[in-house]
């Protein structure tokens, strides 16, 4: 149960390292427009609705601060951002199913948009930065439409990566009892 | 049930909890640089090297895209550039025995002051923002390499933008594209001064903007060139911003503003020359050596 365990561990840091290098080093090459989807958001989301309110948070948790001491300006603002996404998206936990897409489709979408919603209004509007309307045409909403492109394919690779570890806990749960 | 419910209350201290010590966070680093330190120390045992290795990666990746263009495109490219090499290479001349003279001339009046020669330090760039709404980038080369903040960063001839952090092995750089960058610019050739920020709504059309400038006799016109000023305590003189694309006069009648190109292109930049001398060494404004005296 343990190693179970502790290989789930491993393996979430793994994925958020793998998503984080992905989005800094790899993804301003797929720049479409000027926009580049937010591949730390899909996993963190996904987190949340696969394994509940928890695991949603420390992903985001992670993930938020990783983008801090990096690029942010100060740091806490990306990872309280993230971390309330893991939440929300972990109390989705109850009516998600893994045959259904389009529950995790929409809830990555609607994530995606509240994300660039409150990072306008907390960075731009705070400066008094109006254009508001711009800024949905030229980022916020093409943003969210990558990355449910993104979400298309990062998904069911997710979905895979879960269901062979609880397969594995499964088994190593039975083996004990 | 009951085990459910129990389960949920603590979800729910636990997020209160995390989300106090954000906010504990962000006040604390707005105000000191303590609270990054640990941060950034663990960044740099786990994502540095690792974004290192993968920027190869994408710089792959990228010159992939760059194979796409046609062999035709290439020649004709190829004799454009033949052809911008004589000219250039008579400008040079010509520039050369301008600048014999101006030496000759500076001899004769003593003067010793040469902005040209900064030393430079080459760095590659591992990562950029992971946002789309700002525009900051990390270099592979930190203050262990003798980077420090405050430093001007350049591409080719262009500028592009300032240290503001560094760890031992990165530094990362804010582009003067971001939202958040004010450079006191001034006109090459009439040494107007004026205030070039950068902006979000400008950035897919490949423009900053300026304003603030004197509206005096003074003609600027499309194409001249925009250079750092004289008066920026961040920024080295002289430095090539890029060249005026648009000017108007504001409705004040007092001031112009409009638009630049910048010298640089911001989407494909992989190496950076960082200048390794800061504006405050340079002109001896060291607050930290002042005090030590």
């Amino acid at each position: 149960m343990k190693s179970a365990r502790f290989r789930r561990g491993a393996v979430t840091v793994a994925i958020v390292l793998a998503a984080y290098l992905l989005q800094t080093a790899v993804f301003p090459a797929f720049e479409i427009a000027g926009v580049k989807p937010n591949l730390m958001l899909i996993v963190t989301a996904s987190f949340g609705f696969m394994r509940g309110p928890r695991a949603g948070m420390f992903v985001g948790l992670a993930s938020g601060l990783l983008m801090d001491t990096q690029f942010g300006e100060m740091i806490g603002f990306y990872a309280l951002i993230y971390l309330v996404t893991g939440y929300v998206n972990g109390l989705f936990e109850q009516i998600y199913f893994d045959e259904d897409i389009k529950l995790p489709l929409f809830l990555i979408a609607g994530s995606d948009l509240v994300y660039g919603l409150v990072v306008y209004f907390l960075t731009f509007l705070l400066r008094s930065d109006f254009h508001f309307l711009y800024y949905l045409n030229r980022i916020i909403v093409p943003e969210t439409i990558y990355t449910i492109v993104v979400t298309l394919v990062v998904y069911p690779l997710l979905l895979y990566i879960n269901h062979r570890l609880e397969a594995e806990e499964k088994r190593s749960a039975s083996k004990f009892v | 049930m009951k085990k459910k419910n129990q389960n949920s209350h603590t979800n729910r201290y636990i997020l209160l909890g995390l989300s106090v010590f954000c906010a504990l966070m962000m006040v604390l680093s707005s105000f000191s640089d303590i609270a990054a330190g640990p941060f950034r120390a663990l960044a740099n045992v786990t994502v540095i090297p690792l974004q290192q290795g993968i920027n190869h990666v994408g710089g792959w990746l990228g010159d992939l895209t760059d194979n796409f263009s046609t062999l035709q495109q290439l020649q004709d490219e190829n004799r454009k550039l033949k052809e911008q090499v004589d000219a250039l290479t008579t400008e040079n001349n010509y520039l050369q025995e301008e600048s014999y003279e101006y030496e000759r001339l500076q001899e004769l009046y003593q003067l010793d002051q040469n902005y040209a020669e900064y030393e430079k330090t080459a760095a590659h760039v591992i990562g950029k923002d992971a946002g789309n709404w700002f525009s900051t980038f990390t270099i592979d080369k930190g203050s262990m390499d003798g980077i420090a903040v405050d430093m001007n960063v350049l591409a080719g001839s262009g500028l592009v933008g300032i240290v503001t952090e560094t760890g031992p092995t990165w530094a990362k750089v804010r582009t003067i594209i971001d939202d958040s960058t004010n450079i006191s610019g001034m006109v090459l050739s009439t040494s107007d001064t004026c205030i070039v920020s950068g902006d979000l709504s400008l950035m897919s059309s490949g423009q900053i903007s300026f304003d603030q400038m004197e509206n005096n006799d003074n003609p600027v016109a499309v194409g001249d060139q925009i250079v750092t000023s004289y008066i920026s305590d961040k920024y080295l003189q002289g430095i090539l911003i890029g060249s005026i694309s648009e000017v108007n006069v504001d409705s004040n009648n007092l001031t112009r503003s409009g638009y630049i190109i910048p010298a640089v292109d911001f989407r494909n930049i992989q190496e950076v020359l960082v200048i390794t001398t800061t504006k405050a060494e340079l002109t001896g404004e060291d607050e930290t050596g002042e005090e030590q005296q």
